[in-house]
């Protein structure tokens, strides 16, 4: 196996009138890629964290329109890929077609919409989602489906961060390796360094979301400190499980 | 079996549950037809829950037109709830699931589901918002004589929304080995349709009774609706009797039909008490049952497509008619079934027939304290 190829940071953050800058702290300290999180009212994937987040997020007047502003902001501060992540119900309300359109304008990369399962609403390119009980069949589809790489759900829960990393990652990556080429970040309950290395090991790449957004709250200086040490623990080559052995 | 009902319904969840709603549309497709499972669970209703219910003329209460009340209030838990709970949790034990998760509103739903859980021995969670363990706190220990835990949703609007979406997020996480037992015509596609087969049992058994009574088809048929699955239940076996006018009564400030634009809550696009960017707003209710800002997806069709309408209730007027119906029938209705019965008065008709879904202990604290 020739040298490792670098793994992919991706960073969640909840859109706020600040998230520009909290974007390029970001990426200064290392992230290759953000998350933007378009509030819901309703949001069935996330746990409590990025649920609050959502709430105070929808109280400081986050609606579509200044989610796009939010969106054309950070663009213009730093050039790493922006994939806004919402619900169907923001698409539906303002146009599958159109928000799509506005937001790539804004400089979207892609999306993430973790309630639209891979067979719905087809003709729209996004990331796709793949669970532990995705069955093979589910996998492929999603696979072929997606947009850049492969969101794997490290566990059959909502977002928010575990004591340890879920041990559905390393048969669920190796499921989806099986029959995919496409890069796989893994996703849900990574808060720390240690469970970003660890995932890390098994995929291309990690998200940090509730962590993130919890940082985030604390400004830019405890978010850029946070994406640095996720940053060192993903970058470090790991011990081959096979010598460790 | 197609997941729409027009431009409503579908399956907007995440892929962690594509296999569990696949498994359940499976399951449902072999046992609707299966001799065994339709024995076990008309079984189950005819002595268990106390079907079939009469249809009662209510002579004092509408004296100037013939009104019949489907007496839903008079099965075991006192609502129709739990048609649909008996059923689900015979589902649940095919597909071998020990664990089940409710959410409930007024209390109805999840007392029906403690219930079946109790008979069944299996393992019941119901998820309920604070707002509503205060309005319906008798419910509340109802549930936990009966076994369940009864966790307490603090977030949001702490109603039947909120407590849909724990439901919801408990299933994802322990999918495996858990059921979501879920209370009306709502969800991902097959729960709209299995909800309404299994409630379809009101409206059969009312159209063979009116028939035997009056010797005709009613003018009118009423029903309230929140999520709306007494009413699909009711409306369902009179759709191809297109002179029979369908009605359904909403609270005036959950109308999600009559006010409401077409959205995505709770894993189907339906129609919604929602802003113009697809946030979903607050209900206001006094009855917990109808505190919800979705409904069935069934339901928008039926409004698109003219077969029902869909008119509202203000809360004193179901207060109103709530203490006429005790004082002139010695029947004490759900607040959710008075929305109904307060549009039967003033509906321009002769014989019309009522869903009477549920009995109104559990309401007195509310309407006494006005």
């Amino acid at each position: 196996m020739s040298a490792r190829a670098p793994k992919k940071l991706v960073i969640y953050l909840m859109a706020m009138p600040d998230t520009p800058e909290l974007a390029q702290a970001a990426v200064d300290a290392g992230a290759d890629m953000i998350e933007l999180g378009f509030p819901f009212s309703d949001p069935l994937a996330d746990g409590p964290l990025i649920r609050r987040a959502g709430e105070r997020s929808l109280a400081a007047g986050m609606r579509t329109g200044r989610c796009l502003e939010v969106l054309a902001a950070t663009r213009a501060l730093v050039g790493v890929p922006l994939i806004p992540m919402t619900y169907a119900s923001l698409f539906d309300a303002y146009g599958w077609e159109q928000l799509e359109q506005d937001a790539r304008s804004a400089g979207a990369t892609s999306f993430i919409v973790p309630d639209l399962p891979s067979d719905v609403h087809p003709e729209f390119r996004r990331v796709q989602l793949a669970a532990p009980t995705s069955s093979d069949a589910r996998l492929q589809l999603s696979a072929q489906e997606s947009d850049g790489w492969l969101y794997l759900v490290t566990v059959t829960g909502t977002t928010g961060a575990r004591s340890d990393l879920s041990s559905a990652l390393p048969p669920l990556a190796a499921r989806a390796r099986a029959v995919t080429e496409q890069p796989l970040y893994a996703g849900f309950g990574i808060s720390t360094p240690d469970q970003a290395r660890a995932a890390a090991n098994l995929t291309d790449g990690v998200v940090v979301g509730s962590r993130a957004v919890e940082a985030a709250e604390h400004g830019a200086a405890e978010l850029a400190q946070l994406v640095s040490s996720l940053r060192s623990a993903i970058d470090e080559p790991a011990l081959d499980s096979s010598t460790v052995a | 079996m197609s997941t729409l009902f027009g431009a409503y319904g579908g399956r907007y969840v995440p892929e962690t549950l594509i296999p569990a709603l696949d498994e359940l549309t499976a399951a449902w497709s072999s046992l609707r037809e299966d001799e065994g499972f339709r024995a076990e669970l008309h079984d189950l209703l005819t002595n268990y829950a106390g079907r079939p219910t009469p249809l009662l003329r209510a002579e004092r209460f509408a004296p100037d037109q013939r009104v019949y009340l489907k007496r839903e209030d008079l099965l075991h838990t006192g609502a129709h709830k739990i048609n649909n709970a008996l059923g689900q949790a015979v589902i649940a034990r095919r597909l071998g699931k020990q664990r089940i998760v409710a959410e409930t509103g007024a209390g109805q739903h999840g007392v029906a589901t403690a219930t079946v859980c109790a008979r069944f021995g299996l393992e019941c969670i119901v998820y309920m918002g604070s707002e509503d363990m205060r309005r319906q706190a008798p419910n509340v220990e109802r549930m936990r004589l009966l076994g369940a835990e009864v966790r307490p949703v603090e977030f949001g609007t702490r109603t039947l929304k909120e407590a849909t979406s724990e439901a919801i997020r408990d299933w994802i996480a322990n999918v495996d080995d858990t059921y979501y037992l879920i209370g009306s015509c709502v969800g991902p596609a097959p729960y709209p349709e299995l909800v309404r087969e299994l409630q379809r049992v009101i409206g059969r058994e009312a159209r063979a009774q009116v028939l035997a009574i009056e010797g005709r088809m009613p003018d009118a048929v009423l029903a309230c609706v929140g999520g709306g699955s007494n009413a699909i239940g009711m409306f369902y076996d009179f759709i191809p009797d297109e002179d029979v006018r369908l009605i359904g009564v909403e609270a005036a400030g959950a109308a999600s039909l009559g006010c409401g634009r077409g959205g995505v809550l709770h894993g189907a696009r339906s129609s919604l008490l929602a802003d113009e960017d697809g946030q979903i707003m607050d209900a206001h209710s006094i009855s917990a049952g109808l505190d919800y800002p979705g409904v069935g997806p069934e339901h928008a069709y039926l409004r698109d497509t003219g077969r029902a309408q869909y008119v509202p209730c203000t809360d004193d007027e179901a207060v109103a008619a709530f203490h006429r119906l005790c004082r002139t029938e010695g029947i004490v209705p759900a607040l959710e079934s008075s929305h109904a019965l307060a549009r039967a008065l003033d509906t321009d008709a002769e014989l019309i027939l009522v869903c009477l879904s549920g009995r109104g202990d559990k309401d007195l604290a509310e309407v006494l304290a006005r």
